[in-house]
């Protein structure tokens, strides 16, 4: 079951983890980097992506830190995500980052590296 | 979601693009808390008020969102970036980040919130009636309200509770409803557990609860430990609320949290053995704790720099009552409308370690002010630090 958090159509490359984000500790919001040394997509950047993560974690100011890639052109295109928070709902409703949330078996069989389409309005929202 | 024609309107940009904005936001979380409608709430408190944490973008939306909103609650704000009565004191702090700043803090207060800049509203002031729903967005003080206070909140996003804040609204999620039951429980098996201890199991609870969590095997800890706790559980994960249980004879989930768990999160947050600079305060410190801390230092004197985070409120009540003189006797530095999480007050140039018993401003010191922690619990840091 697919569940639109915020809507709208992006497409791009997925860059995918199994580790929760905490956008404020771990993300620099000037590049669009993970800079936190004990993240497994550490070094990695999230602009123009399509960020398939569990879910968001820590700091509620985190909502800013995804406004502000947005604003500084560093952000992911949409964001897939296994379980919803309110930090990563919120920024991606004010920034209007398409939001998703897919089940289990969709995170599981979605690839990194792999180019997806995000539409909330088609029947399908992954292609 | 269904809102009603009035929210409906509000949402299609009928009453404006603020109100658009904030009932955006609202649909957007209620439908990631699976909530059916919004409720009204009291209180809201909001996080995203530190320069340092939301930078220009953040600046100029709180800018021009200013300009027509204005807060329909009660609402207080979490720290920003500094104390003004001692900014002249910090030399590496330029010009920029102090206007920025001051544009962050009255764009707060032309929206007519109250200008608390704390992340302890709790310990400001008397909460409001058992299950009375608030909007709180520090993850902390949602964590307390939940768990110690008796009211009702998300874990509330700066956005959201911002929303909520303009609106008076939040979604009426799982959290705010009775009865909800709690799939995990955190079998504590730490003896005689330091405010340290309370704080990496928070920590723990955090990492491996969803959005509740029953706690066993605790007994009354002091308020230190409970703000160590929410501190540390809102740090690392999605949880909202905890329960101490007594007996563990319910069906949840049972998971241990004994010495070989502490000191996994204990090696991931401290990185080293001394420090150059000692914080105290993450969540700043209340009344009592300002209070046990004037006990413990007399006759003592820091080693090292230590600065002391409370709020306004509670310096002043402090002030009145002379637990203060001892401190500062003992040279520490008491600041307020900032705290030892992603204050720019620390100079990295200068301080390669910091000495703190947060685990929470520890993940952040490491984190987002690129320096090492030494995390050890308060009677150690007087122990060791003072002579």
């Amino acid at each position: 079951m697919t569940k639109v958090i915020v809507q709208g159509k992006a497409r791009g490359l997925v860059l995918k983890t199994n580790n929760p984000i905490n956008f404020l500790g771990a993300v620099d919001k000037q590049t669009g980097t993970i800079h936190d040394k004990k993240h497994d997509i550490f070094e990695k950047s999230i602009k123009d992506s399509v960020l398939v993560f569990p879910h968001g974690v820590g700091s509620s100011v985190g909502a800013y830190t995804i406004y502000s890639l947005k604003e500084n052109g560093t952000a992911p295109v949409a964001m897939i995500c296994q379980k919803a928070d309110l930090t990563v709902a919120s920024g991606c409703a004010l920034a209007n980052i398409p939001m998703i949330i897919v089940s289990s078996d969709e995170f599981e069989s979605i690839e990194n590296g792999k180019e997806l389409e995000v539409d909330t309005e088609s029947s399908n929202v992954l292609n | 979601m269904e809102f009603t024609k009035e929210e409906e309107k509000a949402l299609n940009g009928e009453m404006g693009e603020t109100l658009q904005t904030a009932y955006r936001i609202l649909l957007a979380t209620g439908e990631a808390t699976n909530a059916e409608s919004l409720i009204p709430i009291k209180w809201a408190h909001l996080s995203g008020v530190n320069y340092n944490t939301i930078g220009d973008s953040g600046e100029e939306f709180l800018r021009n969102i200013s300009k027509d909103a204005k807060v329909k609650v009660k609402t207080t704000v979490n720290p920003m970036g500094f104390d003004v009565d001692h900014i002249s004191e910090f030399d590496h702090i330029d010009n920029d980040f102090v206007e920025k700043q001051k544009s962050i803090r009255d764009s707060y207060i032309r929206m007519g919130v109250e200008p608390t800049f704390s992340c302890t509203p709790y310990d400001i002031f008397d909460l409001p009636q058992k299950d009375t729903q608030v909007s709180f967005a520090e993850s902390n003080a949602a964590i307390f309200a939940n768990s110690l206070g008796g009211l009702k909140t998300n874990k509330e996003s700066a956005f959201s509770a911002l929303a909520s804040a303009i609106t008076g609204k939040s979604p009426y999620s799982d959290l705010r409803k009775d009865g909800f039951e709690i799939p995990t429980t955190i079998r504590m098996k730490l003896e005689n557990p330091n405010e340290l201890d309370f704080g990496l199991l928070g920590f723990f609870a955090g990492k491996v609860a969803d959005t509740s969590v029953n706690i066993s095997g605790v007994s009354q800890p002091n308020r230190r430990s409970c703000k160590s706790l929410c501190g540390g559980m809102g740090t690392s994960g999605t949880c909202a609320k905890f329960q101490f249980v007594d007996e563990e004879n319910n069906s949840s989930e049972k998971i241990d949290f004994g010495k070989e768990e502490m000191q996994k999160i204990h090696d991931e947050l401290n990185t080293s053995d001394n420090g150059d600079l000692i914080t105290l305060g993450s969540p700043q410190l209340g009344l009592e704790e300002i209070s046990d801390l004037s006990n413990m230092l007399k006759g003592k004197s820091f080693q090292k720099r230590c600065m002391i985070f409370c709020s306004r409120a509670v310096q002043n009540q402090a002030r009145h009552l002379d637990y203060t003189n001892e401190i500062e006797r003992a040279g520490g530095e008491i600041l307020s409308d900032c705290c030892t999480c992603l204050t720019p007050l620390i100079d990295t140039n200068e301080v390669d370690s910091v000495i703190t018993n947060s685990v929470k401003g520890a993940y952040y010191l490491k984190n987002s002010t690129g320096v090492d922690v030494n995390l050890k619990p308060l009677s150690k840091i007087v122990q060791e630090e003072t002579n």
